[in-house]
């Protein structure tokens, strides 16, 4: 790929090259595979629907069912509507799942497709749902398509009965991976709190090699924990782009208090998720989970000095990248180039404050970017490090830069799906993967004389 | 519909596709294919734009730009393992990422920009401009636009009108692509391409090297290849396209309709080849050298063949006793592909119990039953329940497929071994008939399946 970048700087003002994000309706698939017993259905044509299941199972390795409206240019013409109700009632007939999750494509938007009143006149058996989000991809990026599922999980299925609310609260994790899920559960499990997590994804898609294929897994939050959802005290959404949205609307529907988080990736950012729930319910932090996090500084302060002051380049979903340029700041990196694909202002005020806060002044930070101006950086000026998804290993080739694997898409690694990034057991791993990352590349470059055995 | 009969599981099979599926020796009528599938069913079909991405996408010096929306470009960048010598251009993703605004005042001119600045900073020979759902659905002119681009950069930017929405089947993209080949190879006015003793390869798209195997056997019988359509072909060879003698026609679902359109324009005549199998490579070898009746040609093909079977054999038998009496299923795009696998299984031994492609025809499925042993399932467009169902009831230890097959056959603990159009190792020639072999013996006979508790299937 080398070649292909120009070797000075040039203008790239229109359209994308090498872009670092996709469309809508994946993260509305995503979003949906979250839910129990819920088959996504992409209501477009079929390429569609079978991009985006490629690139989940591609991720996760796991089967990613969706179902199409199967469009043709008939539909096109004359709208989608006989294609949505005909799929309903086939899905539900054949596959039947406890819901289904519809989410638009650029073609039905385009085409102008009325779904609340599509789904109104649909025949849905007794005791099921139909949800939908509208997810036109030539608008935000597959993070706005998550959020709008998220958004629609609320706004279709939600409910408080009453005034009083129960003692139990609701989590929204963002797009991360089901070992991510698991593992806030785990800590919320520790700090003794009932919750309701929605989407949720562990059994679905890192689900345990059986010989027995289950279309709909035991995992994802059933329909009536997300109803019941309406009756927690408190909702902690972890990331302003994945998830801060459907908080906001639960807390207008159900006056259901939502607090607004970073996503639980590096130590601050997981300390405010257990102090959130620590204030919220009064719970004692549990001695297991301050040993955990003193590990984590034990192991900070037992590396520095592989990785303190190198510079480093991070892309990525938004929510990953401002929370991991937090920690990144913290273990006394210097993220130089911080971009994302998405667009939206957030990203760059709250990056550039960080950085600002931390005294460095000449970092490039952009939202709405692509993969060829990164790569124009780089070589521009080179850093140490790169931190991104699969589509960066043509960069740190090309750049001769180390490279650690971060975030959604990962196409060329495995067990990422399964291994969390997010609490204290998190840092740990991306203590590991950073330092090792820079270890390797000191062993393979350096002269005999300064080979050590001890790093 | 009926519905009746389904379960509340849900069943696999929807009555509308009762006729989508067959038994061979039993069913009295012929499948029926080739129709659009179900609303609302979990096909495991692509696009018209999917179809046009996979063939043009190989042409290693060109620009690929996708003209619309974000994802259409990223779920196609760098997905096929096609390999290139020289440039590496085709490995970049260009997006015109259409957006609201484009979609209500039309995207023409951000499509005339994005042309170029492609050209201001790359300067390619070519551009390939692909229409997607929404470009076509508003209208966008691509043709206009790409005529009007081409003269002001004096280089070839041709269309590709690919709109997703024309069809579920990838074939309609396959021809989209076609036509913008045959307009790229168009010699100009009054230019001709000068006639060699070279042959053109169709429907080779250089997966894992496969077009370098295949270059190297028929360089030793005597013969250059002209082009690739499309592996490791460049603007500049391509257009040399009509100076060959003879066409061979792999992939004959992507490549047929051109190889006939270079027959018309061109008058060079066509083969139908295939070089997956050692059976198939030696037969399609000596296919080629009669064409060309050159006693020379045929005396070194019979030495090559002879000469490399001598040196495969031993090891294809090796893995025909570990894997003789297995039971294989087939699940892949296209017929011809089909074909191939079938005959390299069962020269391995194996039984073929489950043969199903997404985008066969008729008389292609006729052509498969003929290879089948009775009590074959073959089943058109196939939806994953569908599948599951077959792989259980045949008792399947292996399966040949893509992507989306080899997650689902490995939780049913069933081996897999890829054949997909993004598959990383060459399975072509004697060299890949051992490496197909030795895939299919990893995935069947892996000690992994014995740490399956029993649950009655393995272990």
């Amino acid at each position: 790929m080398l070649e292909c970048i120009p070797e000075t700087p040039v203008e790239h003002t229109t359209g994308k090259i090498n872009p670092a994000k996709t469309c809508q309706p994946l993260g509305a698939m995503y979003a949906a595979l979250g839910i129990h017993g819920c088959l996504p259905h992409s209501h477009g044509s079929q390429g569609c629907c079978a991009y985006h299941r490629m690139h989940l199972t591609r991720h996760f390795r796991d089967p990613v069912l969706a179902s199409s409206s199967s469009f043709t240019e008939g539909a096109s013409v004359f709208g989608g509507a006989a294609n949505l109700k005909t799929s309903i009632k086939n899905v539900f007939a054949i596959y039947n799942p406890e819901i289904i999750a519809v989410h638009t494509t650029c073609l039905s938007e385009t085409i102008g497709d009325d779904l609340p009143n599509i789904i109104k006149t649909a025949e849905i058996p007794e005791g099921k749902s139909v949800i939908h989000v509208n997810t036109p991809s030539y608008h935000g990026s597959h993070i706005t398509g998550f959020s709008g599922m998220c958004k629609a999980m609320v706004s279709y299925l939600a409910q408080s009965d009453g005034a009083t609310k129960k003692s139990q609260m609701n989590v929204l994790p963002g797009f991360v991976n089901p070992g991510d899920m698991r593992e806030i559960r785990r800590i919320v499990d520790v700090l003794g709190v009932k919750m309701i997590m929605f989407p949720d994804t562990s059994n679905v898609l890192d689900t345990p090699l059986t010989s027995k294929y289950q279309m709909y897994p035991d995992g994802g939050a059933t329909v009536a924990e997300i109803r019941d959802a309406g009756n927690s005290e408190v909702t902690l959404a972890f990331g302003s782009y994945a998830s801060h949205d459907a908080a906001e609307v639960l807390q207008d529907k159900c006056g259901v208090t939502g607090i607004p988080l970073k996503l639980p990736i590096g130590i601050k950012a997981t300390d405010d998720f257990i102090m959130a729930v620590k204030d919220w319910f009064g719970v004692e932090i549990p001695a297991s989970l301050a040993l955990e996090r003193g590990q984590v500084v034990d192991t900070l302060i037992d590396t520095h000095f592989h990785y303190q002051g190198k510079r480093v380049a991070v892309f990525g979903d938004p929510d990953h990248v401002i929370a991991l340029t937090e920690f990144l700041l913290a273990m006394g990196m210097v993220p130089v180039y911080v971009l994302t694909g998405t667009p939206g202002k957030v990203f760059e005020t709250e990056i550039k404050k960080m950085l600002g806060d931390a005294g460095i002044t000449n970092a490039r930070v952009k939202a709405e970017g692509d993969l060829f101006e990164l790569q124009q950086w780089i070589k521009e000026a080179p850093v140490d490090l790169l931190i991104g998804t699969s589509y960066g290993k043509y960069i740190a080739r090309a750049e001769d830069v180390p490279f650690v694997r971060f975030g959604f898409p990962i196409l060329d690694r495995v067990v990422h799906p399964l291994m969390p990034v997010v609490g204290y057991r998190g840092c740990l791993r991306l203590i590991e993967q950073i330092s090792n990352a820079l270890l390797e590349r000191r062993d393979r470059d350096c002269l005999d004389e300064d080979f050590e055995l001890v790093l | 519909m009926d519905t009746s009969s389904v379960t509340a599981e849900g069943s696999a099979c929807i009555s509308e596709r009762q006729n989508s599926i067959l038994t061979t020796g039993k069913s009295k009528s012929s499948i029926h294919c080739a129709d659009d599938s179900l609303a609302g069913s979990v096909s495991q079909r692509a696009c018209v734009f999917c179809g046009a991405r996979v063939v043009l996408n190989p042409v290693t010096d060109a620009a690929h730009l996708v003209h619309g929306p974000i994802g259409c470009a990223t779920y196609t960048w760098d997905i096929r393992g096609s390999l290139s010598s020289g440039s590496e251009m085709y490995r970049n993703s260009f997006s015109t990422d259409m957006k609201e605004r484009d979609v209500v005042f039309g995207g023409e001119k951000k499509l005339a920009t994005c042309i170029d600045e492609i050209m201001g900073k790359y300067n390619p020979p070519a551009i390939f401009v692909y229409s997607t759902c929404v470009s076509g659905m508003i209208g966008d002119d691509i043709i206009a636009v790409c005529k009007a681009a081409s003269e002001r950069h004096a280089t070839d930017i041709i269309p590709v009108e690919s709109s997703g929405f024309l069809s579920g089947n990838k074939v309609v993209g396959y021809r989209a692509a076609a036509i913008a080949l045959m307009q790229l190879i168009k010699p100009r006015e009054g230019d001709t391409v000068k006639k060699t003793w070279k042959l053109n390869f169709l429907g080779e798209y250089n997966l894992g090297g496969e077009k370098w195997v295949v270059e190297r056997y028929l360089r030793e019988i005597g013969i250059e290849i002209n082009v690739a359509f499309t592996g490791d072909s460049t603007v500049a060879a391509l257009k040399q396209a009509p100076g060959a003698y003879l066409n061979l026609v792999q992939c004959t679902g992507s490549m047929h309709w051109v190889a006939m359109s270079l027959e018309q324009e061109f008058g060079t005549p066509y083969l139908d080849v295939n070089f997956f199998g050692a059976a198939n490579t030696a037969e399609s070898l000596r296919k080629i050298a009669q064409f060309y009746g050159d006693a020379g040609m045929i005396r070194r093909t019979e030495a090559l063949i002879e000469h490399e079977q001598a040196r495969i054999q031993p090891v294809l038998q090796k893995y025909r006793k570990k894997l003789a009496g297995k039971r294989a299923a087939i699940y892949v795009g296209g017929a011809f592909k089909a074909v191939a696998i079938i005959r390299q299984l069962k020269e391995l031994g194996m039984e073929i119990v489950l043969t199903g492609t997404q985008t066969g025809k008729k008389e292609e499925y006729d052509n498969l039953s003929t290879l089948l042993d009775p009590g074959t399932i073959i089943i058109d467009d196939a939806n994953p329940a569908e599948l599951e169902k077959f792989l259980l009831e045949k008792n399947v230890d292996v399966m040949a497929g893509g992507v989306k097959e080899r997650v689902l056959a490995y939780k049913l603990g069933i081996g897999f071994v890829d054949h997909n159009h993004d598959r990383k190792d060459g399975l072509a020639g004697f060299d890949g008939a051992v490496r197909f072999a030795r895939e299919v013996y990893v995935t069947t006979c892996t000690p992994v399946w014995s740490q399956l508790k029993a649950t009655g299937r393995r272990g």
